[in-house]
């Protein structure tokens, strides 16, 4: 099984609510796209120059100042739980994980993590540097990747090509290979019908947004990852900052909803969260979309300071550890879709109880 | 849960509506929610390559010019453009050079711009020792052009030198 303890904080540190803006947002993740030059990109390798690239990627990362401890997972070597478990910590994507239908597992799939920082391997691209941030914190979260990318690359040649710039798999990431996202909760927003407006809005400034698990998935829990779409004829500064001053407009108009909800429909928004705080403390079967929507209640009633018993954090642990994969692991075996109903309704009872006092 | 409204399908949109103080719940398929106004635009937007990709494959890339375009096969990684149709991916770093043109191109239409303005890069080690193997190289020959007295050919190889330098 899985060893998530050799990571401090188990991966998860930057879900400990001390951001900026914690309670909207939850988090930020820059990510550089690069490949190593004089091997065919990873869709096209072969299995030998798969692991030739992460043999190569090993040598160089051991040198690197802030990755000598970094914990190396093998994903073409683990079961199928312990890459969802890592999937669903956001530590590694759907389809390095090999969960992907249409991406089978690949040979030297692999992630060397450390606490806020992770360098995934064999993805599409050869190198997916990321790092990753509680709360909203684009330049901290760039800071650390790049200096993680300059001591890299000046130990491993990437490509490079000198109009377009960093050469990735995919011409959407070509350039500065860059996508910063943040993940943000607009509950206001869904309520008060105000998202689809904010939603076009962001792609007329050259931003996109998708899922709780990035590219291709759902929104589910009014959670939304906002991140630049363009990577090319713009500087990484300037990328930032678009991106900063549009997340920031966000927040505002969130917070406004929210104080409209109250104003214009107070006790019919209070009850109905109250009602996602009780579903979630007495029900035996919770599905995820279920548990995602109530937690997504519960998390705006905490924001709205209606209910004082529960922290953000436990809201963002209940988040990660209520999934699948994690239950499974947990309970110390496969569960079927009923049994992973039942461990998560439980779960969050025990860890609701925990916080904020058993009910009766 | 059953849609309310068709009775057929699957109810995936739940709409509370507050008026005069009531609160009143629904759940709807997607289609009669439309067909009651009820946005759901919070759909995953579609990926930005997803309907290049569509366009191109419809018109092909520009009739015969990319007939030939198509048999070009990539030095390195033996990758042709139709390949990079059906997948959307290029095959390799030596793909920019080889369909550079097109890809210049497609740039412009994908990202709005082909030019990079991002962090400089230099490789490391392998192409540094090149680089200065290739100034001690020109260094010679501005030493022996110098003794042959041939100014121009010296004055372009001092240029050189500096730039490399």
């Amino acid at each position: 099984m899985l060893d998530l303890s050799l990571l401090p904080d188990g991966g998860v540190g930057w879900l400990d609510a001390s951001g900026q803006h914690a309670d909207i947002v939850l988090s930020t993740r820059i990510r550089l796209a690069r490949n190593v030059d004089g091997y065919a990109f990873t869709g096209r390798a072969r299995d030998g120059e798969r692991l030739r690239v992460l043999a190569q990627v090993r040598d160089a990362i051991r040198g690197v100042a802030g990755m000598t401890d970094a914990v190396l997972y093998r994903l073409d070597e683990m079961a199928p739980t312990g890459r969802a478990l890592l999937h669903e910590r956001h530590l590694v994507s759907k389809e390095l994980a090999g969960l992907d239908a249409q991406h089978p597992l690949r040979s030297g799939a692999a992630v060397f993590l450390t606490d806020r920082t992770g360098v995934m391997v064999n993805e599409e691209d050869h190198l997916r540097l990321q790092s990753l941030r509680s709360g909203f914190a684009l330049h901290d979260a760039f800071a650390g990747v790049d200096q993680l990318d300059r001591d890299l690359g000046g130990r491993l040649p990437y490509s490079h090509h000198p109009e377009f710039g960093f050469l990735t798999a995919c011409p959407t990431n070509v350039g500065t290979g860059m996508r910063a996202s943040v993940l943000i909760h607009l509950p206001g927003l869904v309520l008060t019908k105000e998202i689809a407006k904010v939603l076009a809005s962001l792609q007329q400034m050259g931003l996109t947004y998708r899922g709780l698990y990035g590219e291709g998935s759902e929104v589910v829990g009014n959670f939304f990852q906002i991140s630049n779409q363009t990577t090319l004829g713009r500087s990484e500064e300037e990328l930032l900052d678009q991106l900063h001053r549009v997340v920031g407009h966000v927040v505002e108009r969130e917070a406004e909803a929210r104080r409209v909800l109250v104003r214009d429909a107070g006790y019919i928004i209070e009850d109905k969260l109250w009602r996602a705080f009780g579903t979630l403390r007495y029900a035996r079967s919770l599905t995820f979309d279920e548990a995602m929507n109530y937690l997504s209640g519960v998390r705006l009633a905490v924001g709205l300071k209606l209910i004082g018993a529960v922290s953000v954090y436990t809201l963002n642990k209940l988040l990660i550890f209520s999934q699948a994969a994690h239950l499974a692991h947990a309970e110390g075996r496969a569960l079927t879709e009923s049994e992973t109903n039942l461990a998560r309704a439980r779960y969050v009872r025990t860890t609701l109880d925990e916080e904020a006092g058993p009910v009766g | 849960m059953l849609c309310e409204s068709c009775k057929e399908r699957d109810a995936v949109v739940y709409v509370t509506r507050i008026e005069n103080d009531g609160v009143t719940q629904h759940h709807l398929c997607e289609k009669c929610a439309a067909a009651q106004g009820v946005e759901t635009t919070i759909a995953t937007p579609k990926h930005p390559l997803g309907e290049f990709l569509q366009a191109v494959q419809q018109q092909g890339v520009g009739g015969a010019a990319s007939a030939a375009a198509d048999t070009l096969r990539c030095s390195f990684c033996n990758g042709t453009m139709a390949d990079f149709r059906e997948t959307g991916r290029w095959g390799c770093a030596r793909c920019y050079t080889n369909f550079e043109a097109a890809i210049r191109d497609l740039l412009r239409r994908v990202q709005g711009s082909h030019r990079h303005v991002g962090r400089p890069y230099q490789a490391p080690m392998g192409d540094h020792m090149e680089q200065s193997a290739l100034i001690g190289e020109l260094k010679d020959r501005l030493r022996r052009a110098i003794e042959a007295e041939q100014f121009e050919v010296a004055a372009d190889l001092r240029d050189r030198i500096r730039v490399l330098e």
